[in-house]
């Protein structure tokens, strides 16, 4: 994205070139206030002593990380083996925003796809449908998803009457429901980027493979999928990263009953245990594991720009 | 240290608050959801001409954080519980009401008026009591529910029905009950088996929520829900066949309190809302809407008679004894909170 917008700001007259560096100094300044600052802040807290009940008192330490990757048993003095209760959390957590990174994959590609093909004139007004669930807040969102799936729920009851089922399906404070809430919450992200790509799509590509007596699915995974990765890729990343740190969903249909990241750093701030500077290094570790992910897909993307141009 | 603290909570929305509570005529509240009636802050302008702003928490844990994190200065009045009124004592966030500053004082139920997290009622006055224990669904389970075993090693037809409160002092508490150990227990052996206990309940356990501790057993996702007895009532007014039960091993009782916070904005003010909170007849409305119990004298004749008679207020004769919640000294609760993660792990 950054890479075509600073390619097509180098062909055009400039005419408030004197000003280009005032110009992203707004921008600046809100990243450095709101961003940069507050993740300092998270980077010093996650290295000093915890206070009793919250807080931190300015004694350096590595006990926030030490409790993290060391298991010292319930009383904290019996020699270190590998903690394995975070990366257990971490994992949880990886695999649940993965699952609903692959639903709105498999969902939101081919609305995606089905929105870019329509006469030029529809299409807004399909992007603005997909966009009208999402002017209510997602907490309303998700309590109401809970009330369509639990067990006495419309869902049940459809299920029900059809004959299909004859108990209920528990689907509540389960895995699964967590994964479904995820998707729910993050499908326009998936759907919005793919769209973009689809829609710069060259159609006559896929007429040209026809021609050359590619089957649908040899076209679709040979010329349309490689043309739209960017836009497949910036949505994949776009669900992923909020889900993995997402604490309403697993809170709300997960029944909160095992910890995900964003619950696990949420009580460390919020609950008895009030232990900022493990909170504080819960969310760095998690930081720099969207930083990796990040930074991987960026160099995928450059590897393939440079084969591709 | 604070400075940090303050610069950075300065970024934080709260300041829009501050700045608001600033002006003259203005009171901030930092209170629970779902436990004042608008009435009663409406009444309270009404009679002073001093505009109420409330911001409500979820929990005594969540509200000391916000405190701590900076909202000091902004909030003038805070409603913790019991243990956690001692808590924030020893943190130094409650300010001290000097003899005859409280008009209504001697209006506190004698029983109340020394309590042991805020002697002689330093900084506090009492504001709701009553007890947490569980309810149960009749139409679920027919048997017998007087013993905390409905939460920790439930019947077949409980097992997979039943949530939990997400907070870590009110498991910890009952759990101790059940298993007829002191809290706070600095003995080995009985913590390893509160751990052990509490990883094989949790099996039995379908989630944890505080929040709609009481929808779900309206909605009937739960069958069995540890919850307040207040919402126990509600729960049952609203058409849930639920009964609440004093199990015989005991129950945690607890009592909300109004405390002065050190640095309250509008502090002439806030000791206004707390006389006007010690008259008979505003904290009968509290307990009304609430249905809990008010620790103020004269209250009777302004209550709904129907308060009296509900089943959630009158323990059976086999009843446990209701205790406080206690507050454990560093190193135990560290272990508790080992504990607590392992639970939720």
């Amino acid at each position: 994205m950054a890479a075509g917008a600073a390619s097509g700001g180098s062909a055009r007259a400039d005419t408030y070139k004197d000003a280009r560096g005032w110009l992203l100094l707004p921008s600046w300044a809100v990243l450095g206030i709101f961003v940069l600052g507050p993740v300092g802040m998270m980077l010093i807290y996650s290295f000093l002593t915890k206070e009793f009940r919250g807080g931190v008192i300015w004694e350096p330490s590595l006990a926030a990380y030490d409790q993290f990757f060391f298991d010292r048993g319930l009383f904290g003095d019996e020699p270190p083996t590998i903690e394995w209760t975070y990366i257990t959390i971490f994992w949880r957590s990886i695999w649940q925003a993965g699952a609903a990174t692959l639903l709105s994959l498999l969902i939101g590609f081919p609305t995606a796809y089905f929105i870019a093909t329509r006469p030029e004139n529809v299409r807004p007004v399909w992007v603005f449908l997909i966009t009208i669930p999402y002017w209510v807040n997602l907490l309303i969102r998700t309590v109401s998803m809970k009330f369509l799936l639990r067990d006495q729920g419309p869902l049940n009851d459809f299920l029900i009457s059809t004959g299909l089922i004859d108990s209920p399906i528990h689907i509540v404070n389960t895995n699964f429901a967590v994964q479904l809430g995820l998707f729910y919450s993050y499908l326009p992200f998936m759907v919005l980027p793919v769209y973009a790509a689809v829609e710069r799509y060259n159609f006559s590509l896929s007429e040209a493979a026809a021609d050359l007596y590619a089957s649908k699915w040899t076209t679709l995974r040979r010329i349309v999928l490689p043309a739209v990765k960017p836009g497949v890729v910036a949505g994949c990343i776009l669900v992923f990263v909020p889900s993995m740190g997402s604490f309403l969903a697993p809170d709300l249909l997960g029944g909160a009953k095992n910890f995900m990241i964003g619950s696990l750093i949420e009580e460390q701030f919020k609950g008895n245990a009030g232990n900022w500077p493990f909170g504080a290094a819960a969310s760095m570790i998690l930081l720099t594991m969207v930083l990796i992910i990040l930074m991987f897909s960026a160099r995928q993307q450059a590897k393939a720009d440079k084969a591709g141009g | 240290m604070n400075n940090l603290l303050k610069s950075s909570a300065a970024a934080l929305a709260l300041s829009v608050a501050s700045n608001a509570a600033a002006a003259e005529g203005k009171l901030v509240l930092y209170h629970w959801f779902e436990y004042m009636p608008q009435e009663v802050l409406d009444t309270f302008t009404a009679e002073t001409g001093i505009e109420v702003t409330m911001d409500t928490y979820d929990s005594n844990e969540s509200m000391l954080a916000t405190l701590k994190a900076g909202g000091m200065g902004t909030y003038d009045l805070a409603v913790p519980g019991d243990y956690m009124v001692s808590i924030m004592a020893g943190e130094g966030l409650l300010d001290t009401i000097a003899d005859g500053e409280l008009a209504n004082k001697g209006n506190i139920a004698p029983e109340w008026s020394d309590p042991s997290f805020d002697p002689g009622r330093a900084s506090s006055i009492p504001y709701q009591w009553g007890s947490t224990s569980f309810a149960v669904n009749r139409d679920a389970y027919s048997g017998d529910i007087q013993t905390t075993g409905i939460l920790f090693e439930p019947p077949a037809e409980l097992s997979g029905k039943i949530n939990m409160l997400d907070s870590q002092g009110e498991v910890m508490a009952m759990a101790s009950l059940h298993m007829g150990i002191p809290q706070c227990s600095t003995d080995r052996e009985q913590l390893k088996a509160l751990n052990a206990m509490l990883q094989e309940a949790k099996q039995h356990w379908a989630s944890f929520n505080s929040d709609t501790a009481k929808e779900v057993l309206v909605s009937g996702d739960a069958a069995v829900g540890q919850i307040y007895d207040g919402f126990a009532a509600k729960a049952r007014e609203e058409g849930a066949n639920v009964e609440y039960a004093y199990p015989t091993q005991g129950y945690v009782a607890w009592m909300d309190n109004v405390v002065l916070l050190k640095d309250a904005p509008n502090r002439d003010n806030a000791l206004k809302f707390m006389d006007f909170l010690l008259e008979p007849e505003n904290i009968a409305a509290v307990t009304n809407y609430a249905q809990y119990n008010a620790g103020v004298t004269g209250v009777a004749e302004y209550l709904d008679p129907a308060l009296a008679a509900q089943p959630e207020k009158n323990p059976h004769a086999n009843a446990g004894d209701g205790v406080f919640i206690k507050v454990c000294d560093q190193e135990t609760q560290a272990v508790y909170d080992q504990i607590w993660t392992n639970l939720k792990k």
